[in-house]
């Protein structure tokens, strides 16, 4: 396991600065100090932090800056004093978050420059949950327009960097529970949560916490936001919770709770455990990859020039929504079916069709180059859930489950299909087909049965491999060669 | 000064990207570009034209960069000096600023704002870094810093209850700037330094000046910028106001920051035209220079009025 606990912790700086100013604040430096010394007793190499009070607007930000120092005044509380800081980052764990980030999809890059803002949260979160710079850090934004898909391909972008680097990390969430702060100047001393409905809604999002039912939390985040005024739509939960596992399975404490300046405030600790408190039907999507507004630079229009790809001149073809932000390609036409073209075009042209399953990666599900078709490798996901007929081979740690090879076959053929007819073409056109099985032992037979009740009657030459994985819990993948009829 | 009573001899609207000031290239600002924003950039020279010929004590922003929740705050002590890196495009401002704060001028401020009923308190931490869209306003208004400023932050009324409440707020604390400049003595500039419409592109193109990729968001802010515009320029500034909600809402303004709001309270929601200097989109977002000319469109009122009792 890369992440061996997560942890919420808050962003205002009274706990820093000014705990004697009220108990509750004194509570709380007392739980993040239990926390320094738990992290400190870790066989761990890095604290990986997400800060709701770091917002960006350009994608995400990793830090990269191996030793940033300043002297830091908080915006709203500058009379509490003064927070000289000199950090210890991980730049090389910073770009190689920036890096999956990108190959998920989504707009990363790092900041290495002198003299950054360092946010209040993130500052306090390193001052008092890593005194001395025992490990290096890794700090990542929060989008201001990102919502739940954006955030949780950030989690994941993360898990994958741990992955990639070999490291074992300690993930924080920086962030309030209600955020709503008192408007008038307070007592310190008199400070307690804004409203009885903040924190009823803080108790039970704790009592879940407390229970380890992190995904639970995470499901509940729009009802939190809409009714306690969650901080930042509660992306900092999203974030932990995809990074860690979207489950249920850990042992959870929560460490204190309190107020500060009428908003909630806790100190949670997260460890993955084997057994779940309770087991939940999730209603909220998953997601793997982001597709979402990234292609704005793009011009509306076909005809802007460098950036414009060729006429999509049929009209059953829907140029795909551009991934990068210098991507050759141009009108950012909202995706969708298609009925079969009449005549195959001349000319090059990318296809994505809402009906198949979103690809995992910056590329189209079809191209078309003349009248040959060119399909991306297409598996058993089903669109709009990215559910696997047949179930996944594996869990979110890797382990194995049962699956039904047969549903998954049909399912891979079916969504063949649906990108075939989006192009123009039909089952019957495929000319080539390779096909990659991930148990050629265990599902060949199976396979083949069905290949040749679905497939057969195309006549396509076909070449069979075993391959030791695929991108997502899958057991088969086809790729496709069509010729379009003139 | 004298001692008659202090003025605002005009105020503006003066939005705050970065991205003017990188594609100028000033000495302060560490990036270097090959331009861009030409239109806004020439729109800031018209401005300062204009301003030049005006005889002025201090400049008063209003910063939406500088978020507070508990009230208006003011910055406190007479001088601040340090480097300003804008958090979301650090690769285009990382700005050395030495200024000086007109504090009494502030601290009468806050006075008049609590007489408003209104919570004011004043920053008094020397390491406190003044916020990347006060430097970015003051530079592109008065390059030179000569000018002792005030700086006022955004109350987040808007977010916390309502655009109404936000904009009642800010209408409050104009009419208690607009006082204490008036006891002051002081003839004063009024910037407002917000956007129009405000929803960003969330990529940015390479390298940052890249023209080609400029444009505003959608059509929908582009109408409705063009709405606010027209109104400034007709005079019907009451009118804007009573739209504002609508248009913070429909087009994510910035103006929900309420800098605009201050600048018309505290010119007690003129009825002259405005002057529009220049519109252009910075990445995607709609910005607008506009100056209220204050003491000039009050000088001709009054020759009316005189006109108009005269035998």
């Amino acid at each position: 396991m890369s992440v061996v606990r997560g942890y919420l912790v808050p962003h205002r700086p009274q706990p820093l600065l000014a705990p004697h100013l009220n108990p509750g604040y004194t509570d709380l430096r007392r739980a993040m100090e239990q926390v320094a010394a738990e992290i400190a007793a870790l066989d761990v190499d890095l604290l990986l932090l997400y800060s709701t009070r770091w917002v960006s607007i350009l994608g995400h930000q990793v830090q990269a800056d191996p030793n940033p120092v300043w002297t830091h005044v908080d915006e709203e509380f500058h009379e509490l004093g003064t927070i000289p800081y000199s950090f210890r980052m991980d730049p090389e764990f910073a770009e190689a978050y920036a890096q999956a980030a990108r190959a998920r999809g989504l707009h990363c890059r790092t900041v290495a420059t002198h003299g950054f803002p360092i946010d209040t949260g993130t500052i306090m979160a390193l001052s008092l949950l890593n005194p001395g710079n025992r490990l290096p850090a890794s700090v990542v934004s929060c989008n201001m327009y990102a919502d739940r898909a954006e955030t949780l391909v950030l989690g994941k972008a993360a898990g994958d960097a741990l992955k990639a680097t070999g490291k074992r990390a300690v993930a924080v969430s920086i962030t309030a529970l209600s955020n709503r702060m008192f408007t008038e100047i307070i007592d310190p001393a008199q400070d307690r949560i804004s409203s009885a409905k903040d924190d009823e809604w803080n108790r039970k999002l704790l009592e879940f916490l407390g229970e380890g039912r992190l995904e639970d939390v995470s499901q509940l985040a729009r009802s939190f936001t809409s009714q306690a005024n969650a901080d930042s739509k509660c992306k900092a939960i999203w974030w932990l919770a995809s990074l860690m596992g979207q489950h249920n399975r850990y042992e959870g404490e929560v460490l204190s709770y309190q107020p500060l300046y009428g908003t909630g405030a806790a100190v949670v600790r997260l460890v993955p455990s084997l057994k779940a408190a309770k087991d939940q039907e999730f209603d909220e999507d998953d997601t793997e990859f982001f597709h979402g507004d990234r292609g704005v630079l793009q011009s509306a229009t076909p005809s802007a020039g460098a950036y414009a790809s060729a006429p999509a001149e049929a009209a059953p073809v829907t140029p795909v929504a551009p991934v990068a932000s210098r991507s050759p390609v141009a009108p950012v036409t909202p995706v969708a079916p298609a009925a079969p073209a009449a005549a195959p075009p001349a000319s090059s042209v990318k296809v994505n069709t809402a009906q198949a399953p979103k690809p995992v990666g910056a590329y189209p599900h079809a191209r078309r180059e003349g009248e040959w078709l060119f399909l991306s490798g297409v598996g058993p996901r089903q669109p709009g859930t990215d559910a696997i007929p047949g179930g996944p081979v594996w869990d979110a740690d890797g382990k194995p489950l049962p699956y039904d090879v047969e549903a998954q076959t049909r399912a891979v053929i079916k969504n063949v299909q649906v990108i075939l007819e989006a192009s123009g073409a039909t089952l019957k056109d495929i000319v080539d087909c390779q096909v990659y099985l991930i148990d050629m032992r265990r599902d060949f037979p199976t396979f083949n049965k069905v290949y040749a009740e679905l497939l057969g009657p195309s006549g396509a030459t076909r070449t069979t491999v075993e391959v030791r994985a695929l991108p997502t819990p899958i057991a088969v993948e086809l790729k496709v060669v069509a010729r379009l009829k003139a | 000064m004298s001692n008659q009573p202090g003025e605002i001899v005009a105020g503006v609207l003066a939005p705050h990207p970065p991205h003017l000031i990188y594609a100028e290239n000033p000495p302060q600002n560490e990036p270097r570009s090959e331009g861009g924003w030409e239109e806004l950039r020439w729109g800031y020279e018209r401005l300062r034209e204009r301003l030049d010929k005006l005889d002025y004590d201090v400049i008063l922003v209003h910063t939406p960069h500088w978020k507070t929740v508990v009230g208006t705050h003011l910055l406190g002590l007479p001088h601040f000096a340090s480097k300003s890196v804008d958090p979301i495009f650090p690769n285009l401002f990382r700005y050395t600023y030495d200024l000086q704060v007109d504090v009494p001028l502030s601290e009468a401020i806050a006075a008049e704002g609590e007489r408003e009923g209104l919570v004011m308190k004043m920053m008094r931490n020397p390491n406190f870094r003044v916020d990347y869209g006060t430097i970015t306003a003051c530079h592109l208004v008065n390059p030179r810093w000569d000018k002792p400023i005030v700086v006022l932050s955004s109350n987040r009324a808007y977010f916390y209850y309502s655009n109404e409440v936000g904009d009642a707020t800010m209408l409050a604390l104009g009419r208690a700037t607009a006082r204490a400049i008036a006891q002051s003595g002081k003839r004063a500039l009024l910037v407002a330094t917000n956007s129009l419409s405000h929803r960003h592109f969330t990529v940015e193109p390479d390298p940052p000046e890249d023209m080609s990729h400029e444009h505003i968001y959608n059509m929908n802010q582009h109408l409705w910028d063009m709405r606010m515009l027209k109104l400034m320029r007709e005079g019907k500034t009451r009118q804007l106001v009573a739209e504002l909600p609508d248009f913070n809402e429909h087009a994510v303004s910035e103006c929900s920051d309420g800098s605009l709001t201050w600048l018309l309270g505290a010119l007690d929601l003129p009825s002259y035209p405005a002057r529009v200097h220049a519109y252009g989109t910075v990445i995607g977002t709609g910005n607008a220079i506009v100056e209220w000319p204050h003491a000039e469109a009050n000088a001709k009122a009054a020759k009316r009025a005189d006109a108009e009792v005269a035998p």
